[in-house]
């Protein structure tokens, strides 16, 4: 009875198309915000920011790039990692070859390469469609890494391959300690967070729904396919650039090709898949679940050896991991196809009436 | 010239190799539906049991039958647990789960029979066949040769089961119309059930041939991996277009990576495959043997 | 879709759309052969004839779904060819389809918006943003599809995913859809099919409904002949892809192939 929308008349056209028209909702998000904010930054460790809410904000957010491709205009990728490589590499390179080039800026250009990267190798799309297309996707996963590690411009002709991100510094303040990375990698992904919302409840997204749902009849009301589909690759492959360049410069403090492989684009994929397709709730919940999984693992691993003095070794806990990870996969598409993200409607549903039967 | 031929003929025959994998592939999307991305996990599963039960001891001649078990329990197990809980959810949801099944498999794999990397041995010389060598002075290696014949007759035998036999029929029936094959009575689970047996079986050929060529090592997967540009270009339905475009791209990736790869520092028959593939789509986006897809509205 | 005008607007006019000598085949099979007939402004066309006809294919060619090998198609007085289907969406032709053709996860409402689609000005930085254009139209817009929800009786289930609605109300909201595009030319494929007699005579009354208010041009494929004779001006009869009859509908009855085609025909 608490979480309901009784009393809550809307009168305009602008309450009923607003992002959170419940206003328990916008409560709580406020209250996500302020913790965030205010309460994490002066109750984490170092430990948990790096190892943990650094990770799961930029993962969130390349989640979120691919939520727009694949949940919301339908077009299956299974290459993403390559994009965030772009976007990591093009940073690099801005900021290197142009003196006095602001980092924020250096970012969005790493983006908006990695969009044009994505409108190219979302050309097929324009002919074939479902798995088809997916397998084509691996193509830009496989061609993008080898041009990065064997083309030495892209890494300064670094012999080792590997190279140091240069340091985030925004107005002469220097993001080096992991709450500054933080509450910047916060602040990028939650102002992107919101982009993704508005375009999700305005023409754009319904128009990559309706592509999504049936095409033909899409094109027949008048939606260009062209249009709405490229445009989907370029803003999906835009927040991934985006992700990458954060991955890059707040996580891993260097920019490697090897970084991006076909691991992290599957990871990516089933961030979206057990956080629910076709949400950006769900992109933050998926995330969150895949970094956490290995850790609690870890712990559960470390537990029992503890507790029942069983020594596994450390292959064997990386392979139960995987063993764990691909079953919990399962586990959830059978369970929750659409994710996560239902779960918690499905919650708010029992809450409106909560704790009355009827 | 000679050497341009013995290039092409090389990678003619590790084509034959993707070949294998493309097959499992086209079997269990034809009766189900299902893109098994799991595919390569099978063969990587079948060649580490192979091997640990070979290192276990076991004669030769009865780790094959074994691992055949293996592969078949593997299949009737997925079909159980994955795929009949999965019935009628739409094919991305399958092809997800099929995801999650591979890193299963592989976490399986390496837990029962550790990680590191292993030679199998098949008693079969990767050595220039010697005649052939003297009449043409083309090296052509007595592996890949025992490779084709043994990859030919096992197409062979396929195609003479889903041709000739009670159940080939069921099936082709079921992959034509799931709905019409149960509602003549085909027990569709059932041939479900057939279907991953056999793709494991088909896994457990493909296994033992690419472990004794490369080792047996996780690799193994990513090897796999090349057979979707395989399907792409012959079809996800069609077995002649799984050979076909398993020597296609068997040989262009060896003479692009012979031929052009100096020229870009090499490393390209990581992507070339898929590149390729892509490119081919563009042209033709049914496949080499697909029919050209009508959409009715 | 602009206000119910109070006195009918229906007068029928000259012709806007004809078509001459349409063939249209798939690899061998010839589904349409010498189709030729025009189709007048504001009034109700009619399509009929057995399964297999040809008659959706004959709408897929209005809409530019398919390209017919031979023939031309002359709308508003410009003879097109080749054209995709947005393009015909833009020249303000909407359609229905014989399989519902909703985007199924989508709500009604976002369903009805999209047919809107084609009035939206604002570019995708607007809509990322929510500001200007993009902000402005999206109520404007969603005025104007209230007023076809309003008009077609579909308040209750706005906010309803559609793949959850009963057959009917599908239909109905795919007609809503269509309106909403304030369509010059209407093409409904078989409206009424699968429907209750209720269903049939509420669908009619809208049919009539927006022909009679708005002036629609409507062409109709539909299979209920007491439907098609009761509110259509003019039929066009097709059998295996031939035209076999055309003329107001006590034409058509009286019409010896068409009663052969549709009772059979002692050989």
């Amino acid at each position: 009875m608490f979480y309901r929308e009784a009393g809550q008349f809307k009168t305009s056209y602008q309450a009923d198309a607003a992002i959170f028209p419940i206003r328990q909702d916008r409560v709580a998000i406020a209250a996500v915000l302020v913790i965030a904010y205010a309460v994490i930054p002066l109750a984490a460790t170092p430990y948990i920011f790096s190892a943990l809410l650094i990770p799961c904000l930029i993962l969130a957010l390349a989640a979120l790039g691919l939520n727009i491709l694949t949940g919301y205009a339908g077009q299956l990728s299974l290459g993403h990692a390559a994009f965030m490589a772009i976007g990591a590499f093009a940073s690099y390179n801005f900021m290197l070859r142009v003196p006095g080039m602001p980092i924020l800026l250096a970012f969005v250009c790493g983006g908006l390469c990695a969009a044009g990267i994505g409108i190219l190798f979302g050309l097929p799309s324009l002919r074939i469609r479902g798995f088809y297309l997916a397998v084509a996707t691996l193509a830009a996963q496989f061609f993008i890494v080898w041009c990065l590690a064997k083309v030495g411009w892209f890494s300064n002709y670094s012999s080792s391959g590997v190279i140091t991100a240069q340091a985030i510094v925004i107005l002469g303040y220097t993001f080096d300690t992991p709450t500054a990375k933080y509450l910047l990698v916060l602040t990028i992904v939650a102002v992107m967070a919101l982009a993704a919302k508005n375009m999700a409840r305005s023409n754009i997204g319904r128009q990559w729904m309706a592509v999504r749902d049936m095409d033909v009849a899409a094109e027949v009301i008048g939606i260009r396919l062209v249009y709405a589909k490229l445009l989907a690759f370029a803003v999906s492959s835009f927040y991934a650039g985006v992700a990458g360049a954060l991955y890059a410069y707040a996580y891993l403090g260097t920019v490697e090709p090897e970084a991006y492989n076909l691991d992290l684009s599957f990871r990516i994929l089933f961030m979206i898949i057990i956080g629910g397709v076709g949400t950006v709730l769900g992109s933050f919940l998926g995330s969150a679940f895949i970094v956490l999984l290995p850790i609690m693992l870890n712990f559960t691993m470390q537990f029992m050896e503890q507790t029942l003095h069983l020594s596994i070794p450390m292959s064997a806990a990386s392979n139960l991991e995987l063993m764990v990870f691909g079953g919990l996969i399962i586990f959830f598409l059978i369970v929750e196809p659409h994710g996560l993200a239902r779960l918690w409607q499905i919650a708010k549903e029992k809450l409106r009436l909560w704790p009355f039967p009827h | 010239m000679t050497f341009f031929f013995e290039v092409l003929i090389g990678g003619l025959l590790s084509g034959v190799m993707y070949s294998l994998v493309a097959l499992g592939f086209v079997l269990i999307y034809k009766a189900s539906g299902v893109f098994n991305f799991a595919q390569g996990a099978m063969v990587f599963f079948a060649a580490l049991t192979f091997v640990g039960l070979n290192e276990l001891g076991i004669p030769f001649w009865l780790c094959v039958p074994a691992t055949l078990a293996a592969m078949i329990l593997l299949g009737l197990a997925t079909e159980k647990f994955v795929l009949r809980p999965l019935v009628n959810q739409p094919q991305i949801t399958l092809f997800m789960a099929t995801i999650g099944l591979s890193f299963f498999i592989e976490g399986l794999a390496q837990l029962m029979w550790g990680a590191n990397v292993r030679g199998l041995d098949l008693g079969i010389q990767d050595e220039p066949i010697q005649w052939i060598s003297d009449a043409t002075t083309m090296n052509v290696s007595k592996f890949d040769i025992t490779a084709a014949g043994i990859a030919a007759v096992l197409v062979t035998v396929l195609a003479v089961f889903f041709s000739r036999t009670r159940i080939g029929r069921a099936l082709r029936a079921v992959a034509d119309d799931h709905q019409a094959a149960l509602a003549v009575g085909i027990p569709l689970q059932q041939i479900w059930g057939i279907v991953w047996a056999v793709a494991g079986a088909v896994a457990l050929v493909a296994g033992m041939l690419w472990g004794a060529r490369n080792g047996v090592q996780f690799a193994l997967t990513f090897v796999a991996l090349k057979a979707l540009p395989v399907l792409i270009l012959g079809g996800f339905e069609s077995i002649p277009g799984a050979i076909v475009g398993g020597l296609i791209i068997g040989a262009s990736e060896k003479l692009a990576e012979v031929f052009l790869g100096p020229y870009v520092g090499g490393g390209i028959e990581g992507w070339f495959p898929y590149v390729l593939a892509l490119l081919f789509l563009l042209v033709r986006p049914e496949g080499l043997f697909g029919e050209k897809i009508i959409r009715r509205i | 879709m602009s206000a119910p005008k109070t006195e009918s607007v229906r007068k029928i006019g000259d012709t806007i759309l004809k078509l001459e000598n349409i063939s249209l085949a798939f690899g061998g099979v010839k589904a349409l052969t010498d189709i030729s007939f025009d189709v007048r402004e504001h009034e109700i066309r009619a399509i009929i004839g057995p399964n297999g006809a040809g008659k959706s294919s004959m709408l897929n060619v209005i809409n530019g779904v398919y390209h017919p090998q031979q023939g031309t198609i002359t709308f508003h007085g410009d003879v097109r060819h080749n054209m995709r289907p947005h393009d015909a969406a833009s020249q303000g032709i909407a359609r229905t389809f014989q399989n519902i053709a909703l985007f199924k996860s989508m709500s009604v409402l976002d369903n009805i918006m999209t047919g809107r689609t084609l009035k939206m000005k604002a570019n995708f930085i607007e809509q990322a943003l929510w500001i200007g254009r993009a902000r402005r139209e999206e109520f404007a817009q969603r005025a104007k599809v209230e007023q076809v929800i309003d008009f077609l009786e579909i308040q209750h289930i706005r906010k309803t995913p559609v793949g959850r609605l009963p057959y009917g109300l599908q239909k109905r909201v795919e007609l809503a859809r269509a309106l909403a595009a304030e369509p010059t030319l209407l093409l409904l494929d078989e409206p009424m099919a699968g429907m209750n007699v209720e269903e049939k005579q509420d669908m009619c009354r809208f049919i009539l409904d927006v022909n009679e208010q708005y002036g629609t041009t409507i062409v109709l494929i539909e299979h209920d002949m007491g439907v098609v004779m009761d509110i259509s001006d003019r039929v066009v009869v097709l059998d295996y892809g031939k035209k076999i009859g055309d003329g107001t509908p006590a034409e058509v009855r009286g019409n010896k192939a068409v009663i052969d085609a549709y009772l059979g025909v002692a050989h």
